[in-house]
Order: structure tokens, then C-alpha cells, then sequence
């Protein structure tokens, strides 16, 4: 059984180090739709797979959260990019795959991943 | 419908989250003998009046102001009813609430429970206001998380931190195997 010793461990390995995560109005908010309708069709993986990332490229201006049902229940998993002084862009229909190309080109290059929005859904 | 009962487990503990609990705790046990698998999900949160707690299986209620809908509840319900199995919601206002699912373990429309330990990792980690107790047992053996006692041992790390994220993921994951062997229920 794993132990809380090694809790203990990494509690003082990460002392003083861990510095306050600013939530300053510079910060990027990635929020994920985890309510029934999120979840149904597949929320969970694509909500762990953008917090992992987030977190290996050490994105620190990036706050990765979710949130409950956006109301277009049709178009989830969703994903809200909300960048401080810009329009917020809403992923529809989004997967692992889908939200990693997201990192990539829109968190980190700043290229908005137009073809996955909902702009692109032809909404009638 | 959830293609596995962990995504049930998960959608209705954010429900708890909502409902302001402070502690929710999760348990899940399988019985083999008794051929069943027992789901429960407790909270200390704001619970529901008699009103509320009797439209809540009703796929067309919900406090939710987004949609008419609310299928969390009668999902899970469904599921559980659909293996041959039992489902209970008990609540008092102030006091929380308590569902309650059993499952027909061998029942062939019994959904596979999944994966848990991403259903509680999501939870404990977008959650950090909220404490978790997790008990996971397969016939008579079992493992407890309980975030309190994490909290006690990391003062002020947050559980957000990434090898304190890990470390949850393998407690989870370790404990899982050494309790069922391995075996995906």
C-alpha cells in the first residue's frame, strides 16, 4: 500500500517553494463544461488531458477549470478559452486529441484553432 | 446514459460539490457472493426539501436554470435499475444528502464500473475547498483516501501541485490493483 510517508516526503522537498499562484487579471481561464451533458459525452478525459498539459509545459499563466452546464448541451465536451482583453472562443465537440491541438497552437502560439469553434458549427 | 458507471459516480458527486458540502464521501463495493455492486455518495451540503427530493428521479426537473432537463439523478438511477439493482436518494435540509445505487454484479446490463481513480482524481483536484473520503472494497478488502489526512501532511501545498497530482493518481491507482488484483469489474 502506498503510504503517506512519501506524502511527507514530497511536502518537504516542496517547502517555501511553492509560490502563490497568482489569479491576477493577466491569467488565461480554460474553463471545461463538466455537467451531465459534459460528462455523457466525454468531458472527463479531454478535462485531465488540457490540466496535464498545462502543467508539463509549465504554463503557469494558465488556469485550468470547470464549470457546470453552458447550456449547449449538443455540442459538448466544451471548452472555453477566456484570454484577459480578448473575445473568449468556445471549442465545441472537443476530445483529448482535439484539446491538445488547443494547447499547442492556441495557448501557446496564440493561433485560435478555428475549424474545432463553434463558429464553425453551422448553427441554424 | 453514462457508457461507464464511474462517470455516473463522478456526475453526481458534483452535484455534492454544488450543494456547498464540505466532505463528500464516496464508496463503492463489490460483493461477489452477493453478487452485487454497492454505490454510495454522501454529502454534507445543503441537502433537499421533501418537494425537492421527490421530483429529482424526474428527468424533466432541475435547479438548474440553463435547461429544462436534469438526467444526472435518473441516469444513474436507470443504470442501476437496469442490472437488476436498487436505487435510494435520502435528504434533509441542512443536514445533506445520501444516494445510494446497487448494481447486479454479474447482471449482463450492468454497465463496467470504469475508471475510478479518474473519477476521484478529477474530483479531489478541481475541488480544493472540498475534502474526499474514498473507501474502494472488493470482498473484504479495502483502501481509504481521505483528503483530510493529505491536508494534514501538506499544510499549505495545494493538491493542484503537480507532483502532489501524482502522487494522488498513484495512491489511487496502487491501492486499486492491491485490493482487487487487478481485475476490472
Amino acid at each position: 500500500m502506498k503510504s503517506l510517508e512519501e506524502l511527507k516526503a514530497i511536502r518537504e522537498r516542496m517547502q517555501g517553494q511553492v509560490g502563490l499562484r497568482s489569479e491576477d487579471s493577466s491569467q488565461t481561464r480554460v474553463v471545461v463544461g463538466m455537467a451531465t451533458c459534459g460528462i455523457a459525452s466525454g468531458a472527463r478525459p479531454v478535462l485531465t488531458t488540457l490540466s496535464d498539459a498545462v502543467q508539463e509545459r509549465h504554463l503557469d499563466n494558465i488556469a485550468v477549470t470547470q464549470t457546470g452546464c453552458i447550456g449547449l448541451c449538443q455540442y459538448e465536451p466544451i471548452v472555453e478559452v477566456m484570454e484577459p482583453g480578448k473575445d473568449k472562443v468556445t471549442y465545441v465537440k472537443m476530445n483529448p486529441e482535439k484539446a491538445l491541438e488547443v494547447v499547442e497552437k492556441h495557448l501557446i502560439r496564440g493561433q485560435v484553432v478555428q475549424k474545432y469553434t463553434l463558429n464553425a458549427e453551422n448553427i441554424k | 446514459m453514462m457508457p461507464e458507471i464511474s462517470l455516473n459516480v463522478l456526475d453526481v458527486a458534483e452535484n455534492s460539490t454544488r450543494a456547498k458540502a464540505s466532505l463528500v464521501e464516496i464508496s463503492v463495493a463489490v460483493d461477489t457472493k452477493a453478487d452485487t455492486l454497492v454505490i454510495q455518495i454522501k454529502d454534507d451540503g445543503c441537502g433537499m426539501t421533501e418537494e425537492q427530493l421527490s421530483h429529482v428521479e424526474d428527468p424533466f426537473f432541475t435547479t438548474r436554470t440553463t435547461r429544462k432537463v436534469g438526467l444526472g439523478v435518473p441516469f444513474f438511477k436507470m443504470a442501476a435499475l437496469a442490472a437488476g439493482g436498487d436505487f435510494s436518494i435520502e435528504s434533509k435540509p441542512g443536514a445533506g444528502t445520501c444516494v445510494t445505487a446497487v448494481f447486479g454484479l454479474s447482471h449482463i446490463d450492468r454497465m463496467p464500473l470504469g475508471d475510478m481513480t479518474s473519477t476521484i482524481h478529477t474530483l479531489i483536484i478541481f475541488h480544493k475547498d472540498v475534502d474526499f473520503r474514498y473507501t474502494y472494497e472488493v470482498d473484504g478488502r479495502s483502501f481509504t483516501l481521505d483528503t483530510r489526512e493529505f491536508r494534514e501532511v501538506l499544510g499549505d501545498v495545494p493538491f493542484d501541485e503537480p507532483e502532489v497530482s501524482a502522487y494522488i493518481k498513484e495512491y489511487l491507482t496502487e491501492n486499486k490493483k492491491e485490493t482487487d488484483g487487478g481485475i476490472s469489474i
